[in-house]
């Protein structure tokens, strides 16, 4: 294919030069992956084939090309980019979005009249595929983009997405799919999740120019601990002051907001600044998006939600407040700046704390000597499967063979075996119970050879199930006192670590918890004091295990530390007099008392995750030593771990032998294992998602997943959800391989006996997503508490 | 010990860490709630299959309870079942083994909003109400008829950061919480639980039986 002529002279008329990237894209025969830095006309190319395909008349009744993206803001905003050229080319297309936002009118009309061109997300196209008509709606299907793909396949998302790509495959053959990609470590991997039964060509577009990027120079030091970025207010206003436009990444909502307050109090000169993050109702992120497209925004504050490709021409600078916690995603994240081609991006980052100063300086050096990191992708995995099957049920009775060989065919699955596939579908017929079958109330049943569902009505259930995202249960905050205005929401988890009279952040206000009823916590405003927690917010970033190595490093060698700022060389001095510093070979704890506890600080480097089963391994030695551990929490760097009773040597709890042998049988009943089987269980189809309004009700129609996990542990150890829960713990939650590569690479012990906390583990007291212990220790916590409560009520207790 | 004793109308009771109450002067075990066949229930209507074996986790659960105590009168609180039509469907096994023990002892099935009829598959009495002593045991307490000793609600409380199944004590109402294992909760201070028990204790179930203040303080989180 060839740029046809009408194309060269749009391009001309808006002064442009189509990109090679572009061509190349147009040239190909096959399935493609473009990888390109943003501003790189990626979109535009990836949608080029369609329109030069679509400008000779228009077939009714089928969609002609399906685009999609990991974000519905991103679709409404390609929709916008869309409408140009084809208003342009006098061409004349449908282009319409179809995501969780749209309505059930526009729904039921593209069923039966599909758009030429339709937008959406990988949970609405599953949706789209459950129904019976999606044949027709697909069959005429000739171009598939895949926007943000390395985004995507990240998480079970994508799996779930190359899923469907298989089906969309199948039900129109001959099919071209273009994924779209920003700098990945490994483009080849990527080309082959997306690939089907051909191979993928990649088309790596021209980098552009080396960033500029750098710390943005403070006139105060950065805090000892908290992640606000506060103190950099003025340096980041005079920063957007000389800039066109600005977006400043923050890494959790409820920072953003408090950054957003703090940027206007000092903003005099009523710069005009945007908030934008998932937890703000879709009309003011919609606002926000359309003021930044229009350029009336001088700067916008935002989490994660901006991450991905909005195409801002004009955004010539972004800021970075606090880590970036993983080198490739800062890249991307710079990225962001400067959309013109072949124009330096340009980048500051403002660390949060004193620690972060460290890991930014370590990402600093990664991005120059362009070290992206990343681990390689595992199989896709069967709960997503699971749900799979169950949809393609909903859609029409399907053949397992044939089933199975389209599966077989998605990047993801191509190694499935077909005994696994096998077990799912066998969990999605029956349950896969061993001991115990539902013979009467199979979900699926096998007739004249095909699957197909035994009750009509749970297509309705199954549909509300779609998806792999696994939200925490929340809990509702509202003003105290009748009809107190509501708030928002917090997750159970840090709802349940509030006492009363704690104060909190929540949308930018600081309260005080005065009680909590079941579903709702009652707060009243109390300003001017500082929050003693920040709300927890679901997305935590990791830092990378090949930052975490760097940081590591630049600490342990502090001739070295002259790249970093003094007031960071002076606390790294202060941790070596008091204590000393880590470094790389050696495994420095320490043990201090605090707020009434002991603590027990581990610098063990080894990333959260295998830094969080370390707590699991170690919380049960100590418990077994009488310690009485209440809780622990893990960072990348370290694990700190509260106990009744200190913790004095910890040499033996720290034998390799031993604790391979505690892990054997870890998977009992920990915090941990009980959450990934929760997503797990919900992603399957095991539990159904809350329905909006069950909880409301009163009676708790709904018990935890805890108790279908202890079930499952003690009746039917080798069920399905219990194997792929142990897999998806054990890739990402478990690394226990890192605990032993922490343990024999770092062949000198060292263990501090303090009289408070060190310097270096003060910023961990004050992390957010403690893991509670539920043993000897919390019952003699609870025997304490509920017998204070009886004596303040006056009550004897007889027991 | 792991129970929480306590008086009620006269009655010596002990609040079993399981759950169940216990009346040693008498011999009586008292269980609320055990929803035998809940996940054949759920799945009968096209929800999710969740593991079967609730009936089993619940049955042995009351086994040792039985094996500790050796009860000479069994009392189930009412909803027993989860619906009529779980009682044929019921896990033979499990089936098998209540015959058993409701042969072995006195057995009394009070019946509740969920198995209204009573069960003739079951050996033991079928019954709306049982006097014991001054004190009436029914599925539901009855704000106009106390005292009375009651299931129905799931009754939990926050203790510790942690939700505990519990047994709630006010003046005229002891409201047990659920024994069987697939069931929700309900937290004490929900407004219909208020209304029946404005001030009392509640005694959390867990490792051991523990007691705390309800209708005073708010319960402490931590």
């Amino acid at each position: 294919m060839i740029l046809p002529p009408e194309f060269q002279d749009w391009f001309a008329r808006q002064g442009w030069q189509p990109h090679p990237h572009q061509l190349a894209l147009l040239e190909a025969s096959g399935d493609s992956l473009l990888i390109a830095p943003t501003g790189g006309g990626k979109t535009l190319a990836g949608f080029l084939p369609s329109l030069i395909e679509l400008r000779d008349g228009v077939r009714k009744g089928s969609v002609h090309t399906l685009y999609v993206s990991p974000l519905k803001a991103l679709t409404a905003d390609i929709g916008r980019n869309l409408a140009r050229p084809v208003a342009d080319l006098g061409l004349s297309i449908r282009i319409e979005d179809r995501t969780g936002d749209t309505g059930q009118t526009q729904r039921r009309r593209q069923r039966v009249d599909p758009p030429e061109v339709l937008l959406t997300t990988p949970e609405s196209l599953a949706l789209m595929l459950s129904y019976p008509e999606a044949p027709a709606i697909f069959g005429g299907l000739r171009r598939v983009v895949l926007d943000e793909l390395h985004a995507l396949a990240e998480s079970k998302r994508g799996d779930q997405l190359m899923l469907g790509l298989a089906r969309l495959r199948a039900l129109a053959p001959g099919l071209r799919v273009t994924g779209l990609s920003a700098t990945v470590e490994d483009p080849h991997a990527l080309a082959d999740f997306m690939a089907g039964r051909a191979p993928v060509a990649v088309i790596q577009a021209d980098p552009g120019p080396d960033p500029d990027i750098a710390m943005l120079p403070t006139a105060r030091p950065a805090p000892w601990a908290g992640g606000g970025g506060h103190y950099a207010i003025p340096e980041v206003l005079d920063a957007v002051r000389q800039a066109r436009t600005t977006i400043i990444f923050i890494n959790t909502r409820a920072q953003a907001e408090l950054f957003f307050q703090a940027l206007w109090a000092a903003n005099d000169e009523n710069l005009p600044i945007g908030l934008h993050h998932g937890s703000l109702s879709r009309e003011s992120r919609a606002r926000v998006e359309a003021a930044m497209a229009a350029g009336e925004l001088r700067a916008v504050v935002a989490t994660g939600s901006l991450d991905l490709g909005i195409d801002w021409g004009a955004v010539d600078l972004v800021i970075q407040i606090g880590a970036p916690k993983n080198v490739k995603r800062l890249v991307q994240r710079i990225g962001r700046a400067n959309h013109r081609y072949n124009a330096p991006s340009k980048a500051r980052i403002v660390p949060a704390n004193r620690f972060e100063q460290i890991e930014c300086v370590a990402a600093l050096q990664a991005v120059r000597e362009g070290d992206l990191d990343g681990d390689p992708r595992g199989p896709g995995p069967l709960d997503v499967l699971c749900q799979h099957i169950l949809l393609t049920a909903c859609a029409a009775p399907f053949a397992a063979d044939a089933l199975f060989a389209e599966i077989t065919t998605a990047g993801p699955y191509r190694r499935l075996t077909r005994a696994d596939f096998v077990a799912c579908l066998d969990f999605a017929a029956t349950g896969g119970y061993a001991l115990r079958a539902y013979d009467r109330w199979q979900r699926l049943m096998l007739r004249d050879g095909l699957w197909r569902l035994r009750d009509p009505r749970s297509t309705q259930l199954l549909r509300m199930n779609i998806g792999t995202i696994v939200e925490a249960e929340m809990v509702r905050v509202r003003m105290r006192g009748r009809g107190g205005a509501p708030l928002g929401e917090v997750e159970e988890a840090f709802a349940a670590s509030l006492s009363p009279g704690d104060t909190f952040l929540i949308g930018g206000r600081v309260v005080r918890m005065d009680a909590m009823r079941e579903m709702v916590i009652e707060v009243s405003p109390d300003p001017g004091r500082q929050p003693k927690i920040a709300v927890f917010s679901g997305v935590k970033l990791a830092m990378s295990t090949q930052l975490a190595h760097r940081v590591q490093a630049l600490i342990g060698d502090p001739s070295h530390h002259t790249s970093l700022p003094p007031d960071t060389r002076d606390w790294l001095a202060l941790q070596a007099q008091v204590s000393r510093l880590p470094e790389p070979g050696l495994l420095l704890s320490e043990t201090f008392p605090h707020a009434g506890l002991w603590h027990f600080a581990l610098y063990g480097f080894a990333g959260r995750n295998a830094l969080q089963t370390l707590g699991l391994l170690l919380t049960r030695e100590m418990e077994e030593e009488g310690l009485g551990p209440l809780g622990f929490l893990s960072t990348d760097y370290a694990l700190l771990i509260w106990s009744l009773d200190p913790v004095r040597n910890p040499a033996p709890l720290l034998d390799p032998a031993r604790l391979r042998a505690g892990l054997g049988d870890w998977l009992g009943g920990n915090a941990v294992m009980k959450r990934t089987f929760r997503n797990v269980a919900t992603v399957a189809g095991l539990i159904q998602r809350n329905m909006p309004g069950l909880r409301k009700t009163g009676r708790q129609a709904t018990f935890s997943s805890d108790i279908l996990y202890d079930t499952l542990r003690k009746y039917d150890p080798d069920h399905l959800m219990l194997r792929v829960t142990a897999d998806e713990a054990g890739r990402g939650l478990v690394d226990f391989g890192r605990i032993e590569e922490m343990l024999s690479h770092s062949p000198m012990r060292e263990h501090r006996m303090l009289q408070r906390v060190s310097p270096l583990a003060a910023p961990l007291l004050l992390e957010v997503g403690k893991v509670p212990i539920r043993g000897e220790g919390r019952e003699r916590l609870a025997g304490i508490e509920a017998e204070a409560l009886m004596r303040e009520a006056g009550l004897e207790v007889s027991a | 010990m792991s129970g929480h004793a306590f008086t009620f109308h006269g009655l010596r009771l002990e609040a079993r860490a399981s759950g169940a109450l216990w009346w040693p002067d008498g011999r009586w075990l008292v269980v609320a709630d055990l929803h035998f066949g809940k996940s054949e229930r759920l799945a009968r209507r096209g929800g999710p299959l969740l593991p079967p074996y609730e009936g089993l986790a619940t049955l042995e659960r009351l086994g040792s309870e039985i094996a500790t105590l050796r009860p000479e009168t069994v009392v189930s609180l009412g909803d027993g079942f989860d619906d009529m039509a779980t009682i044929q469907a019921l896990d033979p096994a499990v089936l098998a083994e209540l015959q058993r023990m409701a042969t072995m002892r006195d057995w009394f099935w009070i019946s509740g909003n969920h198995d209204p009829l009573g069960h003739a598959e079951l050996p033991g009495r079928m019954l709306d109400e049982l006097p014991l002593a001054s004190v009436i045991l029914r599925h539901q307490a009855d704000p106009q008829a106390g005292p009375d000793i009651s299931g129905h609600f799931h009754p939990v409380v926050r203790l510790a950061g942690e939700r505990h199944r519990a047994f709630l004590l006010g003046h005229d109402h002891l409201i047990l919480p659920a024994f069987g294992a697939y069931t929700g909760g309900l937290s004490c201070e929900d407004a219909s639980l208020r209304r029946l028990i404005p001030k009392g204790i509640a005694i959390a179930c867990g490792r051991r039986a523990v007691a705390l203040p309800i209708g005073v303080a708010p319960a402490k989180g931590r």
